[in-house]
């Protein structure tokens, strides 16, 4: 008999730390893997609406990636497909309440697209590419970063577009009265969707030209 | 393994967490749910009739203060409820429901409707809610009339869904602010709402003027809907305010 205990790999190595970087990066949920796009387009064009849904999708990605990977053996293979809809739909449907219980105007701003979380399909396949082969631990680490990943991308596209075409940061005017009276306009194209898109294509290249493994090799 | 006995039982079980997990839930967060309606319609009332320094934190305190009478008035004008003393979301006129009583005068049976009435340095002022059909889902609001029933102190406008930038303009300041002191009757005293008008209320004969509003551009259901809502409610509350204009 083996009398060797096997080493407890500590929280936060950096195998585990990679799960949360790698998302953020090189395997970015909008940029990279080109998912979540609708919703990132409908919530940008004010800050606070794509703050509470980073977050939302944050919790929903983390604690659906936990209740899969503790499920995980006992999970029917033929009905998993199900089973991980209903574990995001239930999240989803609470965090919803939530929202609309505790921070009204903005799940008023917000109206359907927490719900279509569920449809987000950045959730769906990190449960089946991830949490259903991993421990708890791992699968938190990688919702966290996932999620982190999305929300970083939401954020940026909302504070340029709030800035460009309101003139606002969380709804604070941050460009001076003097700038107006001087000619200076909003421009009204950036709160319409097709400038989140061109905003998305814009970081898409800014990150490519900064990192070169992302750049096909033909 | 994985027996078809065993996906039943697995499944079965797998909803009825889940069912009792959301029902818990709702049940818990309903009074907070319920509160946040109650305020923003609070809001939407005191803010048609232009008062001002309004937040989420005192709407509650500010509409008891304001609003001293809360009626209930039929279809044929007469007062149902006058509704003066305590906390006014207990009153009868802000428990209605727009949606069931619009739906009954579309049906030409009996409905009730409400008027709230704000008391400021002794003028009265007499606000109407309203419903109706948008683009996308219900719009809704309130108009602020006057003591002569005629002209119009403020409105406020909201919306489940109409399209960002389009219709939903409707809520900002630079549409509502129109309204303000336009007539809803002419001076021979014919009830005429308000038009919210496609091209312009410049479009519109000179003597008409002052019962139009511009519309939205990129927003015309939208804006026709309005139009539509605004005379729909207020034929509704015509039988008081005609009565209340003989007095």
């Amino acid at each position: 008999m083996s009398t060797e205990i096997k080493e407890r790999e500590p929280l936060f190595s950096a195998k585990n730390m990679r799960l949360i970087k790698t998302p953020i990066n090189l395997t970015n949920p909008i940029t990279v893997q080109v998912l979540g796009i609708c919703s990132a387009l409908a919530v940008t064009a004010k800050l606070m609406p794509a703050i509470v849904m980073s977050i939302s999708v944050i919790v929903v990605m983390a604690v659906s990636n936990v209740v899969i990977s503790l499920l995980r053996d006992g999970i029917p293979p033929r009905i998993r497909i199900i089973v991980q809809l209903v574990v995001i739909a239930t999240m989803v449907i609470l965090v919803d309440q939530v929202l609309k219980a505790f921070v009204y105007d903005v799940s008023k701003q917000l109206s359907v697209f927490v719900g279509l979380i569920i449809t987000n399909c950045i959730i769906m396949g990190r449960l089946e590419a991830f949490a259903m082969s991993n421990k708890p631990w791992p699968a938190f680490l990688d919702g966290i970063g996932n999620g982190l990943g999305y929300g970083l991308i939401l954020i940026i596209i909302a504070f340029l577009r709030e800035f460009l075409g309101s003139g606002t940061i969380l709804d604070m005017q941050v460009i001076p009265e003097t700038f107006y009276e001087f000619g200076y306009k909003n421009n009204g194209l950036m709160i319409l969707p097709p400038m989140a898109l061109i905003t998305v294509g814009v970081i898409i290249w800014v990150q490519r030209y900064y990192t070169r493994e992302l750049i096909e090799k033909n | 393994m994985y027996t078809n006995g065993y996906i039943f039982r697995y499944a079965a079980i797998m909803v009825i967490i889940a069912a009792a997990l959301l029902s818990t839930a709702a049940m818990l967060l309903k009074p907070f749910q319920e509160r946040n309606v109650a305020i923003e319609k609070m809001g939407g009332i005191l803010a048609s009739a232009q008062i001002e320094g309004v937040n989420t934190e005192n709407t509650i305190e500010l509409f008891n203060k304001y609003v001293t009478e809360e009626i209930v008035v039929d279809q044929d004008g007469n007062v149902v409820e006058s509704f003066k003393e305590g906390a006014k979301e207990n009153g009868k006129a802000f428990k209605l429901n727009m949606k069931t009583e619009l739906y009954n005068k579309k049906q030409g049976i009996g409905f009730e409707l409400p008027i709230y009435v704000i008391n400021q340095n002794g003028t009265k002022t007499y606000i109407f809610p309203m419903r109706g059909a948008g683009l996308w889902g219900p719009v809704w609001g309130n108009i602020a009339l006057g003591e002569d029933f005629n002209t119009i102190k403020g409105v406020t406008f909201d919306h489940k869904g109409e399209t960002p930038g389009l219709g939903a303009e409707i809520t900002t300041d630079a549409f509502t602010s129109q309204f303000t002191g336009k007539t809803i009757f002419d001076k021979a005293g014919t009830f005429k709402s308000i038009k919210v008008k496609k091209g312009g209320a410049k479009t519109l004969p000179a003597n008409e003027q002052i019962h139009g509003v511009d519309a939205i551009s990129g927003g015309t259901i939208t804006s026709d809907a309005v139009n539509d809502m605004i005379a729909n409610v207020l034929e509704g509350y015509l039988p008081y305010i005609e009565k209340e204009r003989k007095k």
